[in-house]
């Protein structure tokens, strides 16, 4: 019998997985759309030229082809950069915020036998217009109803700021090429490595324990007091957005000052999604106030996306957890 | 304790391991009475070889592993923490090659790349690579001194704790290329979802 194989990284889906999918997907658009988020759906493919105003390198894209003219066709590896190409494009006059949201796969490429998906689909909200903090805690607010909505009850949503740390790498004057590799080690995670990079920097003792102590700070409120003065700003502003949010929304909350997305159009609040029934983040997003500016026009903007089929294995796993 | 589940090495970290398990709390008796038994729902402990070790971290299967440095050079691509550096298990990545004149340098020089045998082909690559030199690089699973005796290769890179074995077998180190120990690693949601439990051990271990 001849076996035809499709692509690692890929899946069909049958039936029976597709019922309760599109059941959690109808909840989280209603969600959506009662927040007052039109859905769009964007062209997969986008020329290399446009995805690139976001951060080509981070991002991902792995499938390019070329067109009939020789233009560089790219796979969206998200949807963020291609709703910013919308908005500057499509709605250039209409006043801001505007509001979208999406249900549609991505592409990214692969790493060799670990599992990982070449194209999933992402459920997200985009905010245009809309700056810090309001913005941040109504892009927080729908994405905990959207998560409610799908029945996951034991999430957490961690929040973090993009600046923190390159801020406070300048306020102790660390020079451009440590920061690189300081940063590089805390978005790998690697504490030790992180350790051995800011002992070489031979600061002084208090500097160089803030460098190590800060990434490590997570959990509720009680972590934003007693930051140093370089630190005030943004956890002012974590502050802002926490006391925009009602209680449940509130209540999901855990700060995290060593969170650190790897996507470089990030420029404020970063939020991820956990739960305790999945090794891996569920969903993340954040502030990019620069991103429209590279489209020609400049508006704040925050937003998330959901990773559809991780958010279905979490809830299968709650659902074990709890009949268990 | 038994909070957090942790996954633990069998083999040369084994015993060190825990030991220190001891020191911050969690009770092992029963892991040293059982050989053969590999999940141990009171104390936490799963124990497996150290090369899984970062497969159920990263999956979230176990909150907590200790591994080798080696082990993490290897499989750098996983997504997990790197708490601690424990101090113990202490061992060096070498290139090695047969004594007297160097082999692998002269294959190189004339024949424009040598062959290396290893168990850490990604850690060989990168340091060939980064070191200007053409490899290629054979892997294999068991005793790897036997690749440049029976003449399969020119050199190897593998990890040597006293040299014993390598001068056993007439072969002379040539190049270090990474000092490894047993790194305490973390599941990242754990880290941030089970924050407590994780601080307390890393107060314990005394990497904080």
């Amino acid at each position: 019998m001849v076996v035809d194989r499709i692509p690692s990284g890929t899946r069909d889906v049958l039936p029976d997985e597709m019922r309760e999918l599109r059941a959690m997907t109808n909840r989280i658009r209603n969600v959506f759309e009662a927040a007052g988020y039109g859905e769009v759906y964007t062209p997969a493919l986008e020329y290399e030229n446009t995805l690139a105003r976001g951060d080509l390198r981070a991002a991902r894209p792995a499938y390019r082809v070329f067109d009939e003219h020789g233009n560089v066709l790219v796979l969206r590896s998200d949807m963020t950069v291609p709703i910013a190409r919308v908005a500057a494009t499509r709605y250039s006059h209409v006043a801001p915020p505007l509001r979208f949201s999406y249900l549609a796969h991505a592409y990214r490429g692969v790493r060799p036998q670990r599992g990982q998906s070449r194209e999933f689909l992402q459920a997200g909200v985009e905010l245009i217009g809309a700056a810090a903090p309001e913005g941040t805690a109504e892009a927080l607010t729908v994405l905990c109803a959207a998560l409610d909505a799908a029945g996951l009850e034991t999430y957490r949503v961690g929040l973090g700021d993009a600046s923190l740390f390159p801020g406070l790498l300048e306020a102790l004057h660390v020079p451009d090429t440590a920061r690189e590799r300081i940063l590089t080690e805390l978005v790998q995670g690697d504490f030790v490595g992180l350790q051995r990079e800011v002992t070489a920097l031979g600061l002084a003792g208090g500097d160089a324990e803030l460098l190590l102590e800060v990434p490590r700070l997570r959990g509720g409120p009680e972590v934003l007091d007693a930051l140093p003065n370089p630190l005030r700003n943004p956890a002012t502003g974590m502050r802002a957005v926490h006391a925009l949010l009602n209680p449940q929304t509130a209540e999901r909350i855990i700060f995290d000052l060593g969170l650190v997305r790897s996507l470089g159009y990030y420029t404020g609040a970063v939020f991820q999604v956990y739960d305790p029934a999945l090794g891996v983040s569920i969903g993340s997003g954040g502030r990019y106030d620069d991103l429209l500016g590279r489209f020609g026009r400049p508006m704040p903007a925050v937003g998330f996306a959901v990773n559809v089929e991780r958010l279905h294995i979490a809830l299968a796993g709650e659902e074990r957890g709890r009949s268990g | 304790m038994s909070a957090l589940r942790i996954a633990v090495p069998r083999g040369a970290l084994f015993t060190p391991t825990l030991g220190l398990l001891d020191r911050i709390g969690v009770d092992t008796a029963e892991v040293r009475e059982n050989d053969r038994k590999l999940l141990f729902a009171e104390s936490g402990i799963v124990t497996m070889r150290p090369s899984d070790v970062p497969t159920y971290v990263e999956a979230g299967a176990a909150d907590l592993g200790i591994t080798g440095k080696d082990v993490l050079m290897e499989q750098s691509e996983r997504e997990v923490y790197e708490l601690a550096d424990l101090g113990y298990g202490h061992c060096t990545m070498v290139l090695a090659t047969v004594a007297g004149e160097d082999r692998a340098a002269e294959a190189l020089r004339r024949l424009g790349v040598m062959r290396i045998a290893t168990k850490y082909p990604r850690i060989a690559a990168r340091h060939f690579l980064e070191t200007g030199r053409q490899a290629e690089i054979v892997e294999v699973k068991g005793s790897v001194e036997l690749a440049p005796l029976a003449g399969l290769v020119e050199g190897i890179v593998d990890l040597t704790a006293t040299g014993a074995t390598l001068r056993e077998n007439g072969l002379v180190v040539r190049e270090e290329i990474a000092r490894c120990s047993a790194r305490l690693i973390a599941n990242p949601v754990a880290h941030k979802l089970k924050a407590e439990a994780i601080d307390a051990v890393l107060e314990r271990v005394g990497a904080v």
